[in-house]
């Protein structure tokens, strides 16, 4: 129906909504998303007040414990790195509406990937920094390019329902892992491998604070080059390259797309393949530079799935995700300061929400009309 | 009912309108129905039908204009209200839970039974229901394990079962296979028996004249025949209130001679999206510099001929030759390079990409080459640039290249279309109902637009259910029917010339030009 109304028929006044008809001025978008993340900190307020909490020494917390000095900032970041990966490869996935959600599963198999030239090992022990890296990257892409290639290769040909493949190969990644932690690379039967030699860790600020004195004890690693480096090749992918236009076109109409002599069926496999590609790169930067092993599942902490939040959050723009990553970086960090769990996955779900019903305004008008003419 | 008294009225819908945002979709409409019959509301995609009747339903509610039922007036705020006044319609599509029973179906959302299902005796009483009208279905069955024509019964049954004295089938016989439409019009003539009434939406004027009692005929949202008895008018007499005949304005089309053979089909054949054959066996070719049309009635195969000439749909037999080279059961994208152009009938759906920009709507066809494409990367300068010539050359009213095209009016929208699929300068355009749903000034832009192809000696293949633009723009018509070519004429004017026109309606429902030319001339002799 072109419009509804939302009032009994003899009510002085009505509530009319209906769809918008031209293009919303350009400040409307921003507006909405900053009202929306107002009233959600808000709600959250409202309810950490429930809890018994104050809500303004909360998030005065939050703040300070994520972003109050040099040292938690670059913690911060460290916990962005993986998110603006993950993030990207949703976003890369979902702008063709392939609903890839196992960022997850492809993120610990690309862990996996970079972990395997360390310790199978691919590449010798005794190599320098300058073999050990790009061999890592290349093998971490690569694993998470198989995981994405599964479910794109089903859904292209056999048009299997991507959400539940790639959600069923989370658990399988996850207990691949497991078995290789236990099984085979276990450093005297605990649940991890051993540690990577140095020489397999990405550079870390600390290690040039003889000559930076600042950056003494800071963690942030050269993941995060990856991640922008990422973002910034992705929006060119995606804006500017023929194969990024395919993409965009395929995900606003696929009729469209096939009218135009587009193959839907190889793009839906490459792209599935790139977005597994990222993850992948995404687990290889966290084993590389911050865990420095190979451990059980939690290696990957939800990060696929805060990946899918971000990307929508976003509005999957590459550029915009790093932004967003850090944000949830500091929720996830600060969430540690207060509480394990709990109030901060709450505020970031609220946050979500309002978001996401925020778009309504964009695309509806919310008018009041008297009497019973319309 | 007899003919002495005149029957009372069950259904009055007067001077009904309704708006959507940019249509009128009902231009104060008038319906009467009277008890016992079988009414025809016939029109073409697009005319009104569906609206009003979703009116009378209670889907939709008028803008303006009353619905009296039985005599007194109603307002039906709710599909509930409507079928508690003993009004009921059965959907195109089916409103079924595929994984229950056709009883526990027939049941859902009524207040009885209200706790114990008690199943076995509702499926007596629905089976008994079913008997009475010829509409056999097993109630315990569940809806995925049946037909769609046994569906249907089950939407018929849902109705009856809530006491509906009135039904509105919206095309009912477009998901029926050939041999169960038979079936349904012995229902509907088996209900109409029992004293109920029937609304019969349909485009296909065989189906009107073979079932309906009286026929009212819409046309752009007004009403062009109100309860005229089938029996007293011909199939041509309603083709033409349907697709009407008077020229809006005159064309300037210069004699031209055409050239030599651009397309050349041959012996198609092809199934429509349900597997049914859509095509069978159509020829047709089309030279340089002239516009070939092809009449008749919606869904006789036009869609299927141009998705196979276009390469978005495979052909079981036959062959589409493009400048000698076979382009169909190939890549969308081998005919698309090798000079062909498509308007397809779907202008958002198929046509454009309607959260993309103009720019890159523009681009689809030619994102490919320099001087858009430099390598793998695109110059969004160059496409820019490309966008606002076109913008300017076609006019196309947008504020700035950069505005999503679902913002566009309908006629500016197929300006952008016809825009991107002519500058590629293509030696074939194949056309599906370029003009529908446009106002008079932008028919005119898009007729223009068609005859410039013609003078630079384009092939223009033009498929419209529009009589008279087909009769003004085009050098030859060929007629289809089923699937098959009826017959091909040659149009000398541009003048609507009384007996081609009665020619093509004959055509149009299925009488093979030869056979008119036979009898005419035994006619005459």
């Amino acid at each position: 129906m072109a419009e509804s109304t939302l009032s009994k028929q003899r009510m002085p006044w009505r509530i009319k909504i209906e769809p918008r008809l031209d293009e919303p001025p350009a400040w409307l978008p921003a507006a909405v998303s900053v009202g929306a993340i107002i009233l959600a900190l808000i709600l959250g307020g409202v309810l950490i007040a429930f809890a018994g909490g104050n809500p303004f020494a909360s998030y005065a917390h939050i703040a300070r414990a994520s972003f109050g000095d040099l040292g938690v900032l670059s913690d911060t970041i460290v916990k962005a790195t993986p998110i603006i990966l993950t993030a990207l490869a949703c976003s890369i996935a979902f702008r063709m509406k392939l609903w890839n959600i196992g960022a997850e599963g492809q993120f610990i198999m690309g862990a996996w990937g970079a972990s395997a030239v360390v310790l199978a090992p691919i590449v010798p022990a005794e190599s320098s920094r300058w073999l050990f890296i790009p061999v890592m990257i290349m093998a971490g892409m690569a694993m998470g390019a198989v995981w994405g290639f599964i479910p794109g290769y089903l859904k292209a040909k056999f048009n299997v329902n991507e959400i539940i493949s790639t959600l069923m190969l989370n658990y399988i990644a996850i207990s691949w892992v497991n078995f290789w932690v236990f099984a085979v690379w276990t450093e005297g039967g605990f649940q991890m491998s051993p540690k990577f030699p140095q020489a397999a860790w990405l550079p870390r600020l600390s290690e040039y604070a003889k000559s930076v004195p600042l950056f003494r004890g800071l963690t942030t690693h050269a993941g995060l080059l990856l991640g922008i480096a990422a973002a910034i090749v992705l929006w060119f992918i995606v804006y500017r390259s023929r194969w990024g236009y395919e993409i965009r076109l395929i995900g606003d109409n696929p009729n469209a797309a096939r009218y135009a002599g587009i193959n839907i069926t190889r793009n839906t496999i490459w792209v599935m393949m790139l977005s597994g590609a990222l993850a992948g790169l995404g687990g290889m930067s966290e084993v590389g530079g911050v865990v420095h092993r190979l451990q059980t599942a939690p290696i990957a902490a939800g990060y696929g799935f805060t990946g899918i939040i971000v990307a929508w959050l976003a509005k999957l723009n590459p550029l915009v995700i790093i932004l967003v990553s850090v944000l949830f970086g500091a929720l996830i960090l600060a969430g540690r300061e207060i509480q394990p769990s709990g109030v901060p996955k709450m505020i970031q779900g609220i946050i979500l929400v309002c978001l996401i019903a925020s778009d309504f305004l964009l695309r509806y008008r919310i008018r009041i009309v008297r009497g019973e003419e319309a | 009912m007899t003919d002495a008294t005149p029957p009372s009225l069950i259904v009055e819908m007067q001077g009904i309108v309704k708006r959507f945002p940019g249509v009128l979709a009902n231009d104060h409409v008038d319906f009467e129905l009277r008890p016992g019959e079988i009414h025809a509301l016939l029109g073409e995609n697009g005319a009104g039908k569906s609206t009003l009747m979703n009116v009378l339903a209670g889907l939709y509610r008028q803008d303006a204009g009353i619905i009296k039922v039985k005599g007194s007036l109603v307002e039906f705020s709710s599909p509930r209200a409507a079928i508690q006044a003993g009004i009921g319609m059965v959907h195109q599509h089916f409103m079924l839970v595929p994984s229950q029973t056709v009883t526990e179906n027939i049941l859902l959302g009524l207040d009885d039974p209200r706790f114990f299902m008690r199943l076995n005796e509702y499926d007596a009483k629905i089976a008994k229901l079913g008997e009475r009208f010829g509409l056999k279905v097993d109630p315990r069955a569940k809806i995925w394990q049946l037909s769609v024509g046994e569906q249907q019964r089950v939407e018929l049954l849902k109705m009856l079962y809530r006491g509906a004295n009135v039904l509105i089938m919206d095309e009912p016989t477009a998901v029926l296979a050939p041999t169960e439409i038979e079936g349904l019009f012995q229902t509907l003539r088996a209900m109409v028996a029992q004293g109920k009434s029937v609304i019969f939406i349909s485009h296909k004027l065989q189906e009107v004249t073979a079932i309906a009692d009286r026929v009212t005929v819409l046309r752009r949202g007004k009403v062009t025949a109100a309860g005229v008895v089938t029996k007293g008018v011909t199939r041509q007499e309603l083709a033409r209130l349907m697709v009407g005949r008077e020229v809006v304005f005159s064309i300037d089309k210069k004699p031209r001679q055409p050239g030599e053979v651009i397309l050349d089909v041959k012996d198609l054949q092809a199934e429509n999206d349900k597997g049914f054959p859509a095509l069978r066996g159509v020829s047709l070719h089309v030279r340089a510099g002239e516009i070939v049309g092809v009449a008749g009635v919606a869904g006789n195969g036009q869609t299927e001929l141009s998705q196979v000439i276009a390469g978005l749909r495979k052909c079981r037999q036959g062959e589409v030759i493009l400048n000698g080279d076979r382009v169909n059961n190939r890549d969308t994208l081998y005919g698309i390079q090798h000079g062909m152009a498509y308007v397809p009938e779907d202008r958002t759906h198929v046509g454009s990409a309607p959260n993309l920009s103009v720019t890159d709507n523009v681009i689809m066809k030619k994102y490919r080459k320099p001087p858009i494409s430099r390598g793998s990367l695109l110059d969004m300068g160059a496409a820019t640039n490309f966008a606002k010539e076109l913008k300017q050359a076609y006019d196309i009213m947008v504020p700035t290249v950069n505005t999503p095209v679902r913002l566009l009016s309908g006629g500016n929208l197929q300006r952008v279309i016809l825009a991107r699929e002519i500058s590629g300068q293509p030696d074939f355009m194949v056309a599906v109902q370029p003009t529908r749903g446009l106002d008079v000034g932008a028919i005119e832009g898009v007729h223009r637009l068609l005859l410039a192809q013609r003078e630079v000696g384009a092939a223009v293949l033009l498929i419209s259910e529009e009589l008279e633009e087909l009769l003004s723009l085009s050098d030859r018509v060929y007629v289809i029917y089923e699937g098959k070519i009826m017959g091909e004429v040659k149009i000398a004017s541009t003048e609507p010339d009384q007996s081609l026109i009665e020619t093509i309606g004959q055509m149009m429902t299925g009488t093979p030009l030869e056979q008119i030319r036979k009898e005419g001339s035994l006619a005459h002799g």
